[in-house]
């Protein structure tokens, strides 16, 4: 590759202190190290059971939550003030991220209202080419929040994240707060944008259908970690790593009943003190001797790559903790 | 490139216009009661030189103590000073001070507390501390102390009552910082690289109004009894100035007599504090997002 991606997340870890007590608090782990990265034009869908980290890592890569480690570059460079054109995030809550007491046209001009140095008539002119671009009518601008429906309130927050013209978009469970007729409908809006203005899109959610539908690559999230990465319908129809199988199977079907789901569901362990090796370990039904070795992501076949030693016959043994982010790089896992 | 329509934009009504408003005012009796109320104390202080037959001071000692009549609506005082006009020009003692006190409590208390919010860590820390120490003394008392340590005056009298009033609405804008802080709309915006003064100009404050212009109207009766307590007392307006608690306080000597010296002032502090209550609580009702008036 000559030149560097358009985002890459290296070695990411976030930790929130939860409580201050007179004895010491407790930090919340919250992500452990997580690397990827998008092209231009890509999407990469991020799943996981609710608590995992995948929130955290969007707002970390937007820079709402600080990083307690790692680094996140935009095509190459650390993070700077002019991230904030290059990348932007739509949330799960329409209703929530939009102010009540502006009228549309502010917010959908918010980032360049921010930035200063726009008329007020600019900046009607440039909401309402928004506007209309995201599918609302002209003379929606003038309205309020509340007299929208949830699909249009995400239409509005999608026109206001397109404004200062991203490369990026985060997508926050973009869905999932709205009813299934409208999800299609906004999904639909979503990959026509990403056609017409080459956008990448990192996909946050736990919804295997829409990711399977929307993402060119999945990355696998466990406890923070990322457990499996591939090419989404490798990942999606074949996974490798336990845990993906056990997040696939809980997809509901016509063919499994839920009975058998439930008994293999579990508690996400505590993210308060982090387990000593395979962080599925204790959940995991294949676990075995090795499985209390702390677990690398390695290449297992082609463009995969897998955190579980029964799929990889990598274990960390053999390699210092520090080498292993360059160890996911390398062809052969570089130990035994 | 414009699309068509945008040339003259067409401005939707706001949400809190006064036509949204007075729909729902209608709606609740109380309320309007408490709003006419309020405007006619407004009326009052504007127009009391117009409004009142007599001059406040006028002193007419062929007339003391005179039982209400045509003359003198509600009755004289013990120098033959016209009571209806004393009352007229009261308000703007009584309740223009109750303004000017609700006025500075809520701008300081709302700066203070959003400020606070935002900026957290020890300054946080510090101011609440130290709005704990004033809320934990009586309000009233503080508030003679204060007037006592002053000297007293109408204004320090209003200092006083202002300063005491202020922990409540540093508190409550304090509280609406912090949950609106992590509003997703106030993240969205710190996303797009706002500064805290944006989010506060913005988001926070307009966002943050609401609870405090409910709680400024009610605190508006409470603050005119204040006010009116200290002037009884004597800590407050000074004679000759009129002012209601300080005419209840001088008619309160012929009351078994004279009835109508101390009742007119009573009920005039009495239907003003009413009135500021009815409005506040219909306000609250209509402006709490929980009941869906937002």
């Amino acid at each position: 590759m000559t030149e560097p991606p358009l985002l890459s997340v290296e070695d990411v870890e976030v930790r929130y202190r939860v409580t201050s007590g007179w004895f010491g608090g407790a930090d919340v782990h919250a992500v452990n190290g997580v690397s990827f990265s998008v092209a231009e034009g890509e999407t990469i869908g991020i799943v996981g059971e609710s608590g995992c980290g995948k929130s955290t890592l969007g707002q970390a890569i937007l820079g709402l939550t600080s990083v307690s480690a790692g680094s996140i570059k935009l095509r190459g460079t650390e993070r700077d003030h002019s991230r904030r054109t290059h990348m932007q995030i739509i949330f799960q809550d329409p209703q929530s991220s939009l102010d009540p007491r502006l009228p549309v046209w502010r917010l959908i001009t918010e980032p360049l209202h921010i930035r200063g140095g726009y008329a007020r008539k600019e900046l009607i002119d440039r909401a309402t080419e928004l506007a209309v671009s995201v599918g609302l009518r002209p003379e929606h601008v003038d309205r309020y929040p509340h007299e929208f429906s949830g699909g249009q309130r995400q239409r509005i927050a999608i026109a206001r994240a397109l404004a200062v013209e991203p490369a990026l978009l985060v997508l926050d469970e973009p869905t999932s707060a709205l009813d299934v007729s409208v999800q299609a409908q906004i999904v639909n809006l979503l990959l026509g944008l990403q056609a017409e203005r080459k956008l990448s899109y990192v996909l946050i959610s736990h919804d295997v259908s829409l990711v399977r539908h929307v993402a060119d690559r999945v990355a696998v999230m466990y406890l923070g970690q990322i457990v499996e990465e591939g090419p989404a319908l490798d990942v999606l129809d074949a996974p490798k790593h336990p845990y993906t199988r056990t997040l696939l199977d809980a997809v509901p079907s016509f063919e499994r009943p839920l009975a058998s789901i439930a008994a293999r569901a579990g508690e996400l362990p505590s993210n308060r003190t982090l387990p000593t090796g395979c962080f599925y370990r204790e959940r995991c039904p294949w676990a075995t001797t090795g499985c209390e070795l702390p677990q690398l992501l390695v290449p297992a076949d082609g463009l995969r790559a897998v955190r579980c030693h029964l799929v990889t016959g990598v274990n960390e043994t053999a390699i210092p903790r520090l080498a292993s982010p360059s160890a996911s790089l390398l062809p052969n896992g570089a130990g035994t | 490139m414009a699309v068509d329509g945008i040339a003259a934009p067409r401005r939707a009504a706001p949400r809190l216009g006064i036509g949204r408003l007075w729909y729902r005012v209608k709606g609740s009796p109380l309320t309007l009661i408490g709003a006419a109320i309020g405007l006619l104390v407004l009326i009052v202080i504007i127009a009391a030189p117009v409004l009142a037959p007599y001059p406040p001071d006028k002193i007419s000692l062929s007339a003391r103590l005179a039982a209400p009549s045509l003359q003198h609506f509600f009755g004289t005082d013990e120098v033959g000073r016209d009571l209806f006009s004393r009352v007229l020009f009261g308000a703007r003692a009584s309740c223009g001070i109750a303004f000017a006190i609700v006025i500075i409590s809520t701008v300081i208390g709302s700066i203070v507390g959003c400020l606070s919010g935002v900026i957290g860590g020890v300054v946080d820390t510090a101011i609440m501390r130290l709005m704990d120490v004033f809320l934990a003394l009586p309000a009233l008392i503080l508030a003679m102390a204060l007037a006592a340590a002053l000297g007293p005056s109408l204004f320090n009298a209003m200092l006083a009552v202002a300063v005491v009033r202020v922990p409540a609405y540093v508190r409550l804008a304090r509280g609406q910082t912090l949950s609106l802080r992590n509003r997703t709309y106030v993240k969205a915006s710190r996303s797009f690289g706002a500064s805290p003064g944006y989010l506060l100009r913005w988001h926070i404050l307009p966002n943050a109004l609401s609870p405090i212009i409910v709680q400024a109207t009610l605190d508006l009766g409470g603050t005119i009894l204040t006010a009116a307590a200290l002037s009884f007392i004597g800590l407050g307006a000074q004679p000759p100035t009129s002012e209601w608690g300080s005419m209840v306080s001088s008619g309160r000597n012929y009351f078994l007599d004279q009835w109508w010296y101390v009742t007119f002032p009573g009920l005039a502090i009495l239907v003003s504090a009413m009135g500021f209550n009815l409005l506040g609580d219909g306000l609250r009702d209509m402006l709490d997002p929980r009941l869906g008036g937002r």
